[in-house]
């Protein structure tokens, strides 16, 4: 591949872009909630936008575009089953609890409905995840730079840490919020024709379904292998993931999504940035509709690119899936649409890492530090924490992306990451929000219990004690296991210690808080009826594309 | 002022746009790099694409003078 001028200077105005947004914003970056929660004054529009780009990170794109090119359209669970039925619960059911609650982070609602205990270990364990995750952004982008124009690779690590440090440390959650969104119209935009040219290139889509069949026939697998989501799905030697439908609906559909989407801060704080309630419950819910046509943007390239003879040999032999996405940007874009596609990636890659960034700077200042280290501070104290948590944040993710060099399949990595940590937790906060009974003490064994199991079982299955068909297979079955340890140790836990008072537990628990009005609301701005909607268009998705 | 009331989003998004649309429309109209031949058809994806930025460049711009106008009327 090679980049023209006109590329170059594509990309450098791009930068020069997310910079400026950040120095514009910094004179208003007067206090720790103006840093962390972006004041709440965010319409619901950019904050849904923010809430579906802060999850569209290297392996969101690039990932999944490898994914779809390795695995087929199987992938489309990932968004189908795996994001849009969560998204829609947290927006309906949990929304009100978290920003009704004014809590100012994930850990902060356990410490209002459970104990402080709880609190800290969820700050603790959600730390450690996502300075674990946050080198993923940095090392995919370092990888392609260096494979795809000869950058060397800790060059392009350490330019791409910079520049997201520099935003973040002047314009905090807003600054990255606005980048997000800025990112997601660049992906859209820079994708679009990517996919128009593609599926022309192989015949459209009768041309593609053909081409499929061939490759699957070929490969020693039936017909069909490649282009459905469901066909393939009822036994686990059936389709390359190695799940079974068992696996994919509980572990990925219940487990690992609802974890994710209803209780990652990364995820969750784009949401309590909004203006009001209304807007923080539609931020999940308007973020549905294009995540919901995503799978167009990366999973639909991905088949392209192993169906287009002029992209897949260039994917090599063995062929390396991960190249699927920049391939098909080499073959079929010339200079100048080349540098606004480059642009896209980076654009993702950078944002995927602020919105860690972002987060586990509230989550370290508010939860750790201010809780346990220094407390009782002036607020600009804890405004000048958020900015070294950054700095720390940033250094720490350019050595994670070094430790993640040694990973070769990273929605692996981050799946096993989740079952760990995700998957116990939404068992704490289901039973929290919906079962009044739930003690502080019950939560936090469950929680330690959960964890602990996950880590027993992958320590089982690693040392092969336990067997599986793939890795992801055990990912999904471990994710099962830890939320299933935690939800029934927190029963057992609570049985024999004693609840709080019902009167404390208002605005934190479902059956102890008044149920929002929406009547007066015209149909299509009331949570439920939007709801209803996107699940049905949904199922209607996942029919046509079965 | 909240920050974001200090900054209508759809400002940089239309600018930005509007920039990255005019560069893909003079190098398209100038240049013979920005045609790419698939399936035997050469297309100029750049002129095509870089309409398609400047017209919603100027269309989020557009939404932002709505939007100040209504706000200081």
């Amino acid at each position: 591949m090679h980049l023209a001028s006109v590329d170059y200077a594509i990309i450098v105005i791009y930068f020069a872009f997310v910079l400026g947004i950040g120095f514009w914003l910094r004179r208003h970056m007067k206090t720790s909630e103006d840093f962390f929660l972006s004041g709440r004054s965010i319409p619901g529009w950019i904050t849904g936008l923010a809430f579906m780009s802060a999850n569209l990170g290297a392996l969101e794109v690039m990932g999944m575009a490898a994914n779809s090119a390795k695995y087929g359209m199987v992938i489309n669970h990932f968004y189908w089953l795996g994001a849009i039925p969560a998204m829609c619960f947290v927006g309906v059911f949990m929304m009100p609890f978290y920003y009704g609650s004014k809590a100012r982070s994930v850990p902060e609602y356990l410490r209002l409905r459970y104990d402080e205990k709880t609190r800290t270990l969820n700050a603790l364990s959600f730390a450690v995840m996502t300075l674990l995750v946050s080198g993923i952004d940095l090392y995919a982008m370092a990888i392609l730079f260096e494979r795809l124009l000869h950058w060397p690779f800790g060059a392009s690590v350490i330019a791409s840490a910079v520049v997201v440090m520099a935003y973040i440390l002047l314009g905090g959650l807003t600054s990255s919020i606005y980048n997000e969104v800025l990112q997601f119209f660049l992906i859209v935009f820079g994708f679009l024709p990517m996919v128009i040219l593609g599926l022309k290139a192989v015949g459209g889509f009768a041309g593609l379904d053909s081409a499929l069949d061939r490759i699957a026939t070929h490969g020693g697998f039936p017909a069909g292998y490649y282009d459905h989501t469901w066909a393939n799905i009822w036994h686990a030697g059936d389709n390359a993931l190695g799940v079974n439908w068992v696996g994919l609906v509980l572990g990925l559909g219940f487990v690992l999504s609802f974890g994710y989407w209803c209780t990652d801060f990364l995820v969750v704080q784009r949401a309590l940035a909004a203006k009001d309630m209304a807007a923080a419950q539609r931020t999940p819910l308007i973020a549905t509709i294009p995540k919901m046509f995503f799978p167009a943007l990366v999973i639909l390239p991905g088949l392209v690119a192993i169906a287009y003879p002029d992209v897949s040999k260039m994917l090599g032999d063995p062929p390396n899936y991960n190249y699927a996405l920049p391939a098909m940007l080499a073959r079929l874009y010339p200079s100048g649409l080349l540098g606004i596609g480059m642009t896209a990636l980076l654009a993702s890659f950078m944002s995927g890492m602020a919105g860690n960034v972002t987060a586990f700077n509230t989550v370290w200042t508010y939860d750790i530090y201010q809780t346990h280290i220094n407390p009782r501070k002036h607020d600009s104290h804890y405004l000048w924490m958020g900015r070294m948590a950054t700095v720390v944040a940033v250094v720490v993710g350019v050595v994670t992306a070094f430790i993640v060099l040694k990973f070769n399949n990273l929605m692996d990595y981050l799946q096993l990451l989740f079952s760990f940590f995700n998957a116990p937790l939404f068992a704490t906060f289901l039973l929290g929000m919906f079962w009044k009974r739930t003690t502080g003490h019950g939560a936090f064994c469950g929680l330690l219990a959960g964890i602990l199991s996950a880590v027993g079982h992958y320590s089982l299955y690693h040392f092969g004690f336990i067997h599986y068909s793939s890795a992801m297979g055990a990912n999904f079955y471990q994710a099962m296991f830890a939320w299933t340890t935690c939800f029934v140790v927190t029963i057992l836990v609570t049985f024999f210690t004693a609840p709080r008072k019902e009167e404390e537990l208002v605005g934190l628990v479902y059956s102890m808080t008044a149920r929002l009005q929406t009547a007066h609301l015209p149909w299509y701005d009331r949570p439920g009826i939007i709801a209803a909607g996107v699940l049905g268009l949904c199922a209607i998705l996942n029919l046509i594309f079965w | 002022m909240s920050a974001m009331g200090s900054l209508d989003i759809r400002w940089p998004i239309g600018f930005i746009f509007t920039i990255y649309g005019i560069i893909l429309l003079t190098y398209g109209a100038a240049s013979s790099q920005g045609i790419v031949v698939v399936n035997n058809d050469s297309l100029n994806v750049d002129l095509m694409w870089g309409g398609a930025f400047l017209i919603f460049g100027l269309f989020m711009g557009g939404l932002a003078i709505k939007a100040s106008r209504r706000s200081n009327p």
